[in-house]
């Protein structure tokens, strides 16, 4: 009876209190929010990694809230799949907090400094909330908090396009999350439980009735919308371009990743692959609006003058290759869709950290602003290179490994033409990320030479996302290894 | 047929009801109406989820000697969570909406849509 | 409306009712209609009514800023002391029959009660918050 078997309930509480925590302990001074929040993400990081290495031993924990037996009570369950998007997402979430002290002076007015860290724990709270819980109402419950906290934190940029955009993405944002419920609702209505081990033992004998169908038809729309996958992405770019630059790291790296692995989550563990693959062979439409998302992500974001659209197209693109693996639907292509949420929050994360950056230090996001950068700050523009020809694919970075395995899988799937999808995009963004590039190292020779960086406290955090970058690029046994065990228990069962 | 739409009229209900507050999200060009809507929108999923509580036969879930039988409570339960959730979303777009009008002047979209031009 | 003597004093005689009842929704909770979010927007309610007859700054008067502020976060501490007050008692997470308050029956009474308390606090302090800062934006 150790204090570690409550793990899994901590790894949400912590961030849940330090929440309120925050505005009567700001009281006395206000630097007290970064404390307590950096403070709390890092024990949520520690925690995860905790319950990944336990689970890596011994199996799957299951924790009863309230010692009620599931299916009458709520149950978290963590198993491979959770441990490893678990420590993933709380790494990100952590190194992004630390970055966050430098940024939030320069962004974000005085007066809002308390309340911003307060909803930024809420916001964190609610998604390692959808990754612990195995109960599919919880799950509603935690993305609606991740999904209001994330309006709010978006309407806080500097200009007046942030609020605009914060509207847009709650009123779609609030239509996908109400056809959840709606799933959820029809789910329950003909089962009779809302467990989701309990609703995979349930649904097999009920998959040939409308009501099954229609729930499913309501998830793929409701999570589709939150992920951003072609075409339900229409706000995605307004929000990442406007909100501020912690914000947009942050949503960038984890929120759409946490949906991901929501539509996982539905699709494999509460209505098996058969469905998917058979049943109602949704998952030929989901590889066809993935390629088309590949594609489209990637000539978006040529004609665009603000770096982070160039980025916000772009993550539409990385949403088409997770989404891609998913609905290929075999082991390889699976390793290389969780491989590639692991890959592509590093890279993402790390591209944004950068622009943050580049704001803190110029104030301009156009991507002319970025001549001759390549002298001034030189080491952020180093990382941005490491991440930059990471997302290409080169190999010995991470992105080649994903890649690598979506292909794979593709072809083991059958559906060899998926890879040259995959080879044409990749060579697309080489093209604008060159453009960039280009511009940060070949051109402004008239800037002398004064180095004039951004401080230490945003540098760190950026580096440890490049290096982790090269590190799972090189070596890559370890998630492979990890998502081998999560893919082989998704489908190989 | 006929028994086919006076029998299940609880579904034609919530479903008249959701695409009517759907279409005043979508149509609507006043933001407070887009708010509106998205109110009768989820208060139609909240009938629906509680129309099917009903059990033939059973009075309210409250304890009383002169019961036979109950309602289903759960749906109950969960519809208590997703009002709160819904005054919630009410509240974040309403304090959005005030920012809005302080900043633009106005809360008509097509309006606002010019002005970002 | 400070010059309708009537509503004033309807208003005064009023209020402390209206907030019994807010109390008695929130610990009726478990066995009838009402619980935590019920009896706190009442509470919020019957403050927001005074500050709508009275004025702002009279109800500023009532409660601060800072004790608004506060009461926000008091609420969700207790709903997670409750549950850590459990884990501490040596059960899982919100497992009241474990807690030492004599039979089964009364520690699972005694917890939830508690937790309706803490939401009750926290919705009426949202409540008020939300109200004095949009009624704040007219000034």
């Amino acid at each position: 009876m150790s204090i570690s078997q409550h793990f899994p309930v901590f790894v949400i509480l912590l961030p849940l209190i330090s929440a309120v925590l925050i505005p009567i302990l700001s009281r006395a001074k206000k630097i007290y929010g970064w404390y307590i929040s950096s403070a709390a993400t890092f024990f949520s990081f520690m925690i995860s990694v905790s319950l990944l290495r336990t689970v890596l031993d011994k199996g799957e924990i299951s924790y009863w809230l309230g010692n009620w037996e599931p299916p009458w009570g709520i149950e978290y369950v963590v198993d491979y799949l959770s441990g490893f998007v678990l420590v993933v997402i709380s790494f990100i979430i952590f190194v992004i907090t630390l970055y966050s002290r430098n940024s939030v002076d320069k962004e974000i007015p005085e007066d809002k400094v308390v309340p911003f860290y307060s909803i930024y724990m809420l916001f964190v709270a609610g998604l390692l909330g959808m990754i612990v819980t195995g109960d599919i109402f919880n799950l509603y419950v935690f993305i609606e908090i991740s999904s209001l906290a994330g309006y709010a934190l978006i309407a806080v940029g500097r200009k007046r396009d942030a609020l605009i955009a914060s509207y847009n993405y709650l009123i779609l944002g609030t239509i996908a999350a109400t056809f959840i419920l709606l799933g959820i609702g029809y789910l329950y209505m003909m089962t009779g439980t809302l467990n989701m081990a309990d609703l995979r033992e349930r649904l097999p004998a009920l998959y040939n009735t409308t009501v099954i169908r229609t729930a499913f038809a309501f998830f793929s729309v409701g999570l589709s919308l939150k992920i951003a996958l072609f075409p339900l992405h229409i706000w995605l770019p307004n929000a990442y371009t406007h909100a501020p630059s912690v914000i947009a790291a942050l949503q960038a790296a984890t929120a759409t990743k946490v949906g991901v692995y929501a539509m996982i989550r539905i699709m494999f563990t509460v209505f098996k692959p058969h469905f998917i693959l058979e049943v109602v062979p949704v998952a030929r439409l989901f590889l066809v609006l993935s390629a088309v998302a590949i594609i489209a992500g990637s000539l978006l974001a040529f004609g665009q003058k603000d770096i982070r659209r160039v980025l916000a197209y772009s993550s539409i693109g990385q949403i088409g290759y997770i989404v891609m693996g998913i609905a290929l639907a075999n082991r390889l292509s699976i390793i290389g869709s969780l491989i590639h949420i692991l890959n592509h929050a590093l890279m993402k994360g790390g591209l944004f950290l950068v622009v943050g950056a580049v704001v803190y230090k110029t104030g301009i996001t156009d991507i002319d602003g970025f001549k001759g950068l390549g002298k001034k700050m030189p080491f952020s523009m180093a990382a941005f290179t490491i991440c930059a020809l990471s997302m290409v694919g080169i190999p010995l970075t991470a992105g080649f490994v994903s890649k690598w395995y979506l292909a794979l899988g593709a072809l083991q799937a059958g559906k060899w033409i998926m890879v040259p999808v995959i080879l044409i995009s990749s060579l697309l963004t080489a093209i604008y990320f060159w453009r960039i590039i280009d511009n940060i190292y070949f051109e402004g020779h008239e800037v002398e030479g004064k180095i004039d960086d951004a401080p230490p406290g945003m540098l760190v955090p950026t580096f440890a996302l490049a290096f982790c970058c090269i590190l799972f690029g090189i070596v890559a046994s370890i998630p492979v290894n990890i998502t081998g065990l999560a893919a082989e228990m998704l489908v190989g069962g | 047929m006929i028994e086919f739409i006076l029998a299940k009229y609880n579904y034609w209900i919530y479903i008249t009801l959701m695409m009517i507050g759907f279409y005043a999200m979508i149509a609507k060009p006043n933001l407070i109406k887009k708010i509106i809507g998205m109110n009768i929108f989820q208060t139609a999923v909240f009938l629906f989820y509680i129309s099917i509580a009903k059990v033939k036969g059973g009075t309210a879930p409250i304890e009383w000697e002169k019961a036979v039988q109950y309602d289903n409570p759960l749906p109950h339960v969960l519809i208590l969570t997703a009002i709160v959730v819904s005054v919630s979303t009410t509240a974040v777009a309403l304090a959005l909406i005030i920012k809005i009008y302080k900043a633009y002047g106005t809360i008509e979209e097509d309006k606002i849509l010019e002005m970002n031009k | 409306m400070k010059n309708n003597i009537i509503i004033q004093i309807i208003t005064r005689l009023l209020f402390p009712f209206i907030q019994l009842f807010g109390f008695y929704v929130i610990m009726h909770g478990e066995s009838g209609p009402g619980g935590g979010f019920q009896g706190g927007v009442i509470l919020g309610a019957s403050v927001i009514l005074y500050v709508i007859v009275f004025g702002i700054d009279e109800g500023r008067k009532l409660i601060s800023e800072k004790t608004n502020d506060i009461l926000n976060c008091t609420g969700v501490l207790i709903y997670g002391g409750v549950g850590l007050l459990c884990i501490i008692a040596g059960g899982k997470y919100l497992e009241y029959n474990i807690l030492p308050l004599g039979s089964v029956h009364f520690a699972s009474h005694m917890g939830m009660l508690g937790i309706e308390i803490g939401v009750g606090v926290t919705v009426s302090a949202v409540m008020i918050t939300l109200f004095f800062e949009t009624a704040r934006q007219g000034k």
